[in-house]
């Protein structure tokens, strides 16, 4: 069953089309990765989902119902949550302030002191709890934005190029942790470039190119279509 | 609910912040007992504005919303409570005349909130939008001087100003002098501490959150627009509540008290005190009051110049507020936090080092 079905989306940015009938079925339970070179309009097609541009046409569906018109926090309030592609936390407050606004909605009390403590220990910054969430670094704002996605334990987590910045270990360590709130049944849907990242998490690939859906498929699928080597992963990878 | 008096939203906690809390307090309850009544009657006078400073802090410097209509909502509830206290006669009814106009003045923000608001205006614009009415308001109420201007039997009287409402009263007993002052401190203490726990709250979680990042709190499930409204509601209610107690002490109110360089007074305040906070806003906003009247006395035109040089100098040498710089740097020393601060710097530059 689809968690999240978008049906023939465009946008228009002026002469120029982002994004061009794009139909993409995001299965419930299952992490995809959503691949493409710069400017395919990856991004462009996370912010159409969440709401935050509106498609120039076409129709969005969450768990079958059209959210095509529903402004961002209502979608949130369905079940979903986006980390940005640039961090975006709230850079003037404290780290353990940036999680409490995230979880202060679905949670109160000890469950929420027990739910905090779990984030910065997850998240690795219990020692960080103090500081200015912009005197963080890159990869921490990352984690810590994360961390705020999760806190609000959506049905679907979107994650707009999670391991940016981050170093291999951190970034195969975010793999790990995606595959644990999968393994928990959350749906995930990740735009990513780093392919050993999509390789170690991802169960279904969908390939943008120029706003439009290319390939689609498992990952081995994808790295067997040759116009898909040519057009983004070069020969090399494809062997 | 008494916890959230203290938070990470507002400047001081722990006992010898409230002692000192509570020190001040006693010494302004005691006040009227040395003073003379002249003296008592203007504290009262710079006591009315602290309200316009505190909401405009709420906006400001929690919700990130520069509002230059503080002296719109401050004319409305002023210009309302004469409306209302002469229509409808002296006695108890002026409390009801001060309680209504200030509803009348937040259900004016609400709708001029709303529009911008939720036609998403923002920023800079936010300010120019809410100037613009201000200034609309001012020249309407200018040029009301013939007697076609009334309402009931308020005449508006243009420049000269409504005039003729009765003070504050209970039955036949004016509120007035020592009184009125014990009304005012009241209403501070009141309003001042509802204010830190509305900011230490959940809510007020939303509404900094909102002022940091609109997109990311939109993108955590709020809907950040009815927070704004909330605060702007709020934050000109306070403006009204001014202005109602302004016409309700001098028994006139004109024009020019809500006009630009009227309008210009409570940014200064603000600014100069240190917007993020309630206690610098209410510190350094009384201090600026007794300071402009007492150079007021010699030369009002002196007084403009050094409220214009002291917003000058805040944005240039203290962007973040004077009154709130001291007030983090006796914290910081008080606590120790300035030493830390220092070791954390020392820590920072070694790890830099030892990365190049």
């Amino acid at each position: 069953m689809s968690l999240v079905e978008v049906k023939g989306v465009s946008k228009r940015f002026g002469g120029l089309r982002a994004v061009s009938e794009v139909d993409l079925s995001v299965k419930a339970g299952e992490v995809h990765c959503l691949i493409g070179p710069n400017g395919a309009g990856k991004s462009t097609l996370f912010k159409l989902i969440v709401g935050l541009f509106p498609p120039t046409s076409g129709s969005i569906l969450f768990d079958s119902v059209d959210i095509t018109a529903e402004r961002p926090f209502a979608r949130v309030q369905r079940g979903m949550s986006i980390k940005m592609q640039a961090p975006s936390v709230f850079k003037e407050l404290p780290v353990l302030q940036n999680i409490q606004i995230a979880l202060q909605e679905r949670t109160s009390g000890a469950e929420r002191a027990r739910e905090q403590e779990r984030l910065l220990e997850l998240l690795g910054l219990a020692q960080d709890r103090t500081k200015m969430a912009g005197a963080l670094s890159h990869g921490q704002q990352q984690w810590l934005e994360i961390g705020m996605a999760l806190a609000l334990q959506p049905q679907l987590l979107l994650l707009d190029e999670p391991t940016a910045g981050m170093s291999p270990e951190e970034t195969f360590k975010t793999g790990e942790l995606i595959k644990s709130f999968n393994a928990e049944g959350m749906t995930v849907l990740v735009v990513e470039h780093d392919m050993a990242f999509v390789r170690q998490i991802a169960q279904r690939v969908t390939v943008l190119h120029l706003g439009k859906i290319f390939a689609r498929g498992s990952l081995d699928e994808i790295l067997q279509d040759e116009q898909v080597a040519e057009i983004y992963l070069g020969k090399t990878h494809a062997h | 609910m008494i916890k959230l008096l203290e938070g990470p939203q507002t400047l001081g906690r722990g006992p010898v912040f409230w002692s000192c809390f509570l020190a001040v307090l006693a010494g302004a309850l005691i006040y009227p007992l040395f003073a003379d009544s002249y003296d008592v009657g203007n504290f009262s006078y710079f006591l009315i504005w602290i309200f316009m400073a505190l909401g405009l802090c709420l906006m400001w410097g929690y919700g990130g919303m520069l509002s230059f209509g503080q002296t719109l909502f401050f004319g409305i509830a002023g210009y309302a409570y004469g409306v209302l206290a002469i229509n409808m006669g002296g006695g108890t009814t002026t409390i009801a005349a001060l309680l209504l106009s200030v509803v009348i003045a937040m259900i004016a923000a609400g709708i001029l909130g709303y529009f911008m608001i939720w036609g998403g205006i923002n920023g800079i614009f936010f300010g120019i939008v809410t100037l613009s009415a201000t200034l609309v308001l001012a020249f309407f109420l200018g040029q009301t001087a013939g007697p076609e201007w009334h309402i009931g039997d308020a005449r508006l009287n243009g420049f000269n100003g409504m005039k003729g409402m009765d003070p504050l009263a209970i039955g036949s007993v004016y509120i007035e002098g020592s009184a009125l002052y014990y009304v005012m401190v009241a209403l501070i203490v009141i309003v001042y501490l509802a204010l830190r726990m509305l900011v230490n709250s959940g809510i007020g979680n939303v509404i900094v959150a909102t002022r940091e990042n609109p997109q990311r709190a939109e993108m955590l499930g709020y809907d950040v627009r009815k927070y704004q409204l909330l605060t702007f509601v709020l934050g000109s209610g306070l403006a009204g509540l001014s202005g109602a107690l302004y016409t309700s002490w001098g028994q006139f109110i004109t024009p020019s008290s809500i006009g630009l360089p009227a309008a210009a007074m409570p940014i200064v305040w603000v600014a100069f005190s240190g917007r993020s906070d309630l206690t610098a806003t209410l510190v350094g906003s009384f201090l600026l009051l007794f300071g402009f009247q007492t150079i007021t006395v010699y030369s009002q035109q002196a007084a403009l110049v050094l409220m214009g040089a002291l917003l000058l100098a805040t944005v240039m040498a203290a962007p973040q507020g004077f009154v709130l710089g001291i007030g983090k740097f006796v914290a910081d020393r008080l606590t120790g936090r300035g030493k830390r601060g220092e070791a954390d710097l020392s820590a920072a530059s070694t790890l830099k080092t030892d990365e190049a």
